[in-house]
């Protein structure tokens, strides 16, 4: 594996099923009594999140601290950042104090590769969510719950053909699902309006489309984006309620799904809007789990980008 | 004091011996045609020698931020590229849009006297688009303004740029456009595109230049007065120019060696020395801008020089501001991207580098012929020269060159600045 996790396209095929075999062993010992793993004792993780993702972030709490890392959270929201430092010296001040592994949430696309790539730190990048660019580990955990569903939790996703609906074009995790999805073999479709689609999505891998109700019946997963409330203000479609009529996820429809189909959504809801609560909270719908899910996947890719290679205090006594 | 240059070649066209004397070129010949014991004899065999090169297009930064740039810092910088004038663009703090402002600069530009600074002038008060500058003020200034630019903003309200082009009629004025139609471009990062959205940055699509550029010719055409356009950076306001062209429209229109020569593949790197705007665009933008050049369809190159403090480009790609700097690799791009390729002549970089530009500018002693009885402002260029660029390496206040490390062909050797050197053998004489 490369050493940053910054984007899912740094991630082979091999790699993915990794991360994703990792994660399933590592759930089991979650499941056990003692929750706790030595593999990371001694090494510092510090989550850098310079926009607010309390989801995220307690995810990759949880995920560090059941690896006996040392957690340093770091907010933006009244430290120095706040009173202008940089990107660099906030980078150098981490990489002073020994930091190991750095979990970077920022609202720049790209500044998670700017702190793996500049030489202002030596440690692992972890990008958890950047901009409007990508969002890998949200990528590997909705990987991880459609595989455990629906392909035994072995092997890939070659396939099998995932919706993702909604805000596309400021979506992050869109994105990294694009990428990831196409890597363990699967057909992601890009389904928005128009206006949320980027320019040039005929160039993404897999396929795309402005009609909810024609996808939904070939598909094993539909996974539902939020649609954030600024875009309600922008033009971005006329009203909520239109939105909702086109592109929601209600019973009607999905009972034209597939029998197995899943019903994902990254999270927070917003509940009447892209999804209702009857949708949301029924059988086939994986939230829950993934929110679970989550945390086994972030301690497989710690363990890997971090135990894998200086595990001399880890789990091999 | 006199000085006398041997067998370089003119344009690239004739090889002749010019005797300097004091600002003025006083006589020209075959080689060895011309005696004088008392001038100073530079050997300029093998070498290329131009008009000075004027650049419409310069940030200066002063007044305001001269921790970017100073007049004097860029006034280096332009000597040591070639340049024997440059344009220095109105968004400064306080903005260029009294007489008072454009005349500072103007005096600081003599003051220094590497170079002629002559200062554009805003087109609205504070370049906010609301109101119309003093624009009669500053053209009757000491600094006798011709070009006024909002640069950095575009003229967008449709009334107030048919105000501006109706009004500068009156002495002759031109309104040199920064394109970019706002509400299209908010946020925008980088040229909108496949690229754009898998890097998850904001689009800046071609249609917002070229929305401008045709509502800005086709008021030019119905108020008939002149308009220039700002780097021009997309195939379609090629199109656009074209069609204007041939209707005989008062337009002219700049092209900056970063579009000749830099591709919107660049952005893959978030390395914000790469963020400018209009932004780097795509492949074909670039063959269609290199041809347009060549056939005069855009007039000249201009560097939109624009100096930032590394602070100010080494963070992340959103925060970081726009801009490149340009004046000491602009020759060498253009001779790599144009000469190399057999698209233009030396004679064609003469016009489009310092002919055409001193026209559109209405400099009386810039871009002139090298002949008898002209002031003596030349470049002298070393066509076979191969050098890596060095960002680091520069009279510019700051290194947010995009050409860092990359290998460029031709380089200027010497500077004469109204007679002598401002740059001799690529070290600035102050």
């Amino acid at each position: 594996m490369k050493k940053h996790l910054v984007s899912a396209s740094d991630l082979t095929k091999d790699d993915a099923v990794l991360v994703l075999d990792t994660a399933k062993e590592l759930a089991a010992i979650s499941d056990g009594l003692v929750k706790k793993l030595p593999t990371l004792r001694g090494r510092t993780v510090v989550n850098l999140f310079f926009e607010d993702s309390t989801r995220t972030r307690i995810s990759f709490e949880a995920a560090s601290k059941r690896l006996s890392a040392d957690v340093i959270n770091f907010s933006a929201k009244g430290s120095s950042v706040s009173k202008g430092e940089s990107l660099k010296d906030t980078a150098q001040t981490l990489q002073s104090m020994g930091a190991d592994a750095v979990v970077i949430r920022h609202g720049s696309s790209g500044a998670p590769h700017l702190l793996a790539t500049r030489n202002w730190i030596n440690a692992v990048v972890i990008n958890a969510g950047d901009g409007t660019h990508e969002h890998p580990t949200q990528a590997l955990l909705d990987a991880y719950t459609i595989r455990k569903q629906l392909r035994n939790n072995t092997g890939d996703l070659s396939g099998l053909r995932i919706a993702i609906v909604g805000d596309i074009l400021h979506s992050r995790v869109a994105r990294s699902n694009a990428i990831l999805l196409k890597t363990l073999g699967a057909t992601p479709i890009m389904v928005a309006p128009p206006t949320l689609l980027p320019v040039g999505i005929q160039d993404w891998s897999g396929e795309y489309s402005y009609n909810l109700d024609e996808v939904l019946p070939k598909v094993d997963a539909v996974m539902m984006l939020r649609v954030q409330q600024e875009r309600m203000n922008d033009a971005y479609f006329p009203t909520a309620r239109e939105y909702a009529r086109n592109f929601g996820l209600n019973i009607r429809r999905q009972k034209t799904m597939q029998k197995h189909a899943l019903v994902l959504h990254p999270g927070p809801m917003n509940r009447g809007m892209e999804i209702t609560a009857e949708v949301a909270d029924s059988a086939n719908s994986v939230v829950i789990e993934q929110v679970a899910n989550g945390v086994s996947v972030r301690m497989a890719v710690l363990y890997l980008l971090l135990g894998g290679t200086n595990n001399e205090t880890g789990d091999n006594k | 004091m006199k000085i006398l240059l041997k067998n370089g070649s003119v344009k690239g066209e004739k090889v002749l011996d010019i005797l300097i004397e004091n600002d003025k070129i006083i006589k020209i010949g075959a080689p060895n045609s011309i005696q004088d014991n008392e001038a100073e004899i530079i050997d300029l065999t093998g070498l290329i020698v131009l008009p000075g090169l004027v650049d419409l297009h310069t940030h200066l930064r002063e007044p305001g931020r001269e921790d970017a740039e100073t007049i004097s810092t860029g006034s280096a910088s332009a000597a040591k590229g070639g340049y024997t004038a440059v344009h220095a663009m109105a968004n400064t703090l306080p903005v260029a849009d009294t007489a008072g402002v454009v005349e500072q600069v103007w005096n600081l530009g003599k003051s220094v006297g590497l170079v002629d600074v002559y200062p554009i002038g805003a087109v609205t008060i504070g370049l906010l688009g609301e109101n119309l500058a003093e624009l009669s003020a500053m053209a009757d200034s000491k600094a006798r303004v011709r070009i006024f630019s909002d640069d950095g903003n575009c003229v967008s309200d449709p009334v107030l740029m048919r105000r501006a082009l109706e009004y500068v009629k009156a002495f002759n004025g031109v309104i040199a456009q920064h394109a970019q139609e706002p509400r299209l471009t908010k946020n925008a990062q980088m040229n909108e595109s496949t690229l754009s959205g898998q890097l998850g940055l904001t689009g800046w699509p071609a249609v917002a230049e070229e929305a401008i550029v045709a509502r800005d010719v086709l008021l030019t055409e119905h108020v008939q007065s002149k308009l220039h356009v700002c780097h021009a950076s997309t195939a379609g306001t090629v199109e656009i120019l074209r069609w204007a062209k041939d209707k005989k429209v008062n337009v002219t229109a700049e092209v900056t060696p970063h579009h000749l020569f830099l591709s919107q593949i660049h952005c893959e790197s978030y390395d914000a020395k790469f963020k400018v705007n209009p932004p780097l665009r795509r492949e074909e933008d670039i063959t269609e801008l290199r041809k347009a050049l060549a056939q005069g369809i855009i007039d000249v190159v201009a560097t939109d020089h624009a100096p930032h403090p590394r602070e100010d480009k080494e963070g992340e790609w959103n925060s970081a501001a726009f801009g490149m700097t340009g004046l000491e690799t602009a020759l060498a791009v253009v001779a790599t991207a144009m000469i190399e390729t057999k698209l233009m002549t030396w004679t064609d970089v003469a016009r489009v580098m310092s002919e055409k530009p001193a026209e559109i500018g209405q400099l009386t002693e810039h871009g002139r012929p090298i002949a008898e009885n002209e002031i003596a402002n030349l470049c002298i260029i070393d066509p076979n020269a191969s050098w890596k660029v060095d960002a680091k390496d520069t009279h510019s206040l700051s290194t947010n060159n995009p050409f860092d490390g990359m290998t460029l062909k031709s380089k200027v050797v010497h500077t004469i600045f109204r007679g002598r050197f401002s740059m001799k053998s690529g070290q600035v004489q102050k």
